[in-house]
């Protein structure tokens, strides 16, 4: 009974947080609205005993993207008057990607009906090989079958990272960047001077 | 607990439910109650490093100051600035007091005194610690407050990238120990080094992790010489200069809460949590909460030491301690613990 009350709860609260997350006037409302609903799909995936899943939704969407986003929008003026002006224009475009989401929504679970899909039991639990903890078979299956995959989205993902640092750092020639083992290396008696120069003379560097 | 309320006719279910509730509120009320003392203790450990008396009016030795202050605060009160996103500021010191109780869930107090005893705890209390940054950053920018906005900005930079060090720190420690789960680790830490020393701390590859971790935490929770946050000189009192009555008291208590769950922390992933110091049979005559509660105090007790004596980092000097130092530095110890593992057959 816990489980399906906990269930409605949670499935209830993302919708309600993905709609209003289209449907506020503020942008940050948006992004907290957002970050309602990735919270929410979290606890589902831990009623289905993807606790693993769950975990990392919530560390790395929610503790680390949707924070940039926050920030993002915090720091931009953004003006929604002018953002909804468009509506009409982009309406044609918004319900072809509507459409193609919800045609791979079908298909993914007609996949599922057919049985084509080991995905897990129509109780609601996933299939997790009998002994080992959700962690335990996923490292497994990541470490063995799916290895090459693994280490090649490990590449791409580190070759994104140098791309986006090599496409913003610049050199600049007239700064002084610190080394800090020189500021730490300083010791008063070479920093400072006692100097007793004669009334109206000044003192030179 | 489950079993006592079912052998009192209840079904499975409400059992569940009835002692999960009950272990909330043993958890949660001493934990408010240890918050106040504990402010009192860190300002008397605070007054006493700079030759002071601190607090010592209310109550034998001022011990009863914290519920003072509490009483005061409660009875203020509640402003709300004009201009200020009211929903958001409302509900932010709520957010950041409801992250710190928490975390405390999944922290073993004794052999299996745990609230969830999960395969995942470590992953529960990185995701919890992940999202208190919201209550920051949400407060900082509902005040519609220049002072406040920059703090949280400082907060959130602060918090995100000491997280990523703290990520890898962790990763050493959940190598060793072969586990998520808080309980396990600890009893990994058994005899850990030379078979009597119990705790990950005696290790020479697993002591430096310690050190950062040490050094994380306090830039985790903003305390000193990490205060950046609410650095008065330059930002009245940081994300919180418009709160006041309860919603101020909700950050002074959610923070201190912080502070005793990384204390907790580092006590129970690095120095054997409820385990005594020595394997010896002698020193498991007193009980491992006992143990416990004397290394979250030890770790308080450093915290306030550093907070008494060290100066104020500058921001640009956290920025490069946390990702120029502290994360090539732990990226490099996973690397030679799981190096060391594998070479010494330790998953065989």
């Amino acid at each position: 009974m816990i489980q399906t009350l906990a269930f409605y709860l949670f499935a209830v609260l993302t919708i309600a947080s993905a709609a209003a997350t289209i449907l506020s006037r503020n942008p940050v409302h948006s992004v907290l609205f957002l970050i309602l609903a990735f919270f929410n799909a979290a606890g589902l995936m831990m009623l289905t005993g993807a606790e693993f899943i769950a975990m990392l939704l919530i560390i790395v969407y929610v503790g680390a993207v949707a924070v940039l986003f926050l920030f993002v929008v915090m720091m931009l003026d953004i003006d929604f008057a002018e953002l909804r002006a468009g509506f009409v224009k982009n309406f044609p475009l918004g319900m072809l990607v509507a459409i193609v989401l919800l045609a791979e929504m079908v298909l993914g679970l007609g996949a599922y009906k057919a049985g084509a899909l080991n995905l897990g039991t129509p109780d609601g639990t996933a299939v997790t090989p009998a002994g080992a903890s959700n962690i335990e078979a996923i490292g497994g299956l990541l470490y063995s079958r799916y290895l090459f995959l693994f280490e090649a989205a490990g590449l791409i993902l580190l070759v994104a990272m140098v791309g986006a640092i090599v496409l913003t750092h610049r050199q600049r020639g007239d700064t002084r960047g610190q080394k800090v083992s020189k500021q730490i290396a300083r010791r008063p008696d070479e920093a400072t001077v006692n100097v007793k120069p004669e009334v109206g003379k000044g003192v030179s560097l | 607990m489950t079993a006592f309320f079912q052998n009192l006719g209840m079904s499975f279910e409400w059992a569940w439910f009835v002692s999960t509730v009950c272990g909330i509120l043993l958890i949660a009320l001493p934990l408010m109650l240890a918050v106040a003392m504990i402010i009192y203790v860190d300002r008397k450990i605070w007054a006493a490093m700079a030759l002071r008396r601190g607090p010592n009016v209310v109550g034998p030795f001022g011990l009863l100051q914290s519920f003072a202050d509490g009483l005061k605060v409660f009875l203020q009160e509640t402003i709300v600035p004009s201009a200020a996103n009211k929903g958001l500021f409302l509900i932010a010191p709520i957010v950041t007091f409801t992250l710190a109780l928490l975390s405390w869930a999944v922290i073993p107090f004794n052999s299996g005194a745990i609230l969830a005893n999960i395969n995942i705890g470590l992953l529960y209390i990185l995701a919890i610690s992940s999202l208190g940054v919201y209550g920051t950053i949400m407060a900082g920018w509902a005040s519609n407050s220049k002072y406040p906005f920059f703090s949280a900005m400082r907060a959130s930079a602060q918090m995100i990238s000491y997280e990523v060090s703290i990520g890898f720190i962790l990763i050493c420690v959940v190598l060793w120990a072969g586990t998520f789960n808080m309980n396990d680790i600890v009893w990994a830490q058994k005899g850990h080094v030379f078979g009597i020393i119990n705790g990950f701390v005696a290790n020479p590859l697993l002591f430096p992790m310690w050190v950062m971790f040490l050094i994380s935490s306090l830039a985790e929770t903003q305390r000193a010489p990490f205060d950046l946050a609410e650095a008065e000189s330059e930002l009245v009192a940081g994300y919180q200069t418009e709160y006041s009555s309860m919603a101020f008291a909700a950050y002074w208590l959610g923070e201190y809460a912080n502070v005793l769950l990384m204390c907790a922390l580092n006590a129970t992933l690095f120095w054997g949590g409820w385990l005594p110091p020595l394997d010896i049979p002698v020193l498991y005559l007193v009980p491992g909460f006992v143990w416990f509660l004397l290394k979250v105090f030890f770790f308080f007790f450093v915290f306030s030491w550093i907070k008494a004596t060290v100066p104020r980092y500058r921001y640009d000097q956290l920025m490069r301690l946390g990702w120029k130092v502290f994360l090539p530095v732990s990226l490099l110890f996973v690397v030679i613990v799981s190096g060391y593992l594998m070479a010494t057959g330790h998953f065989a």
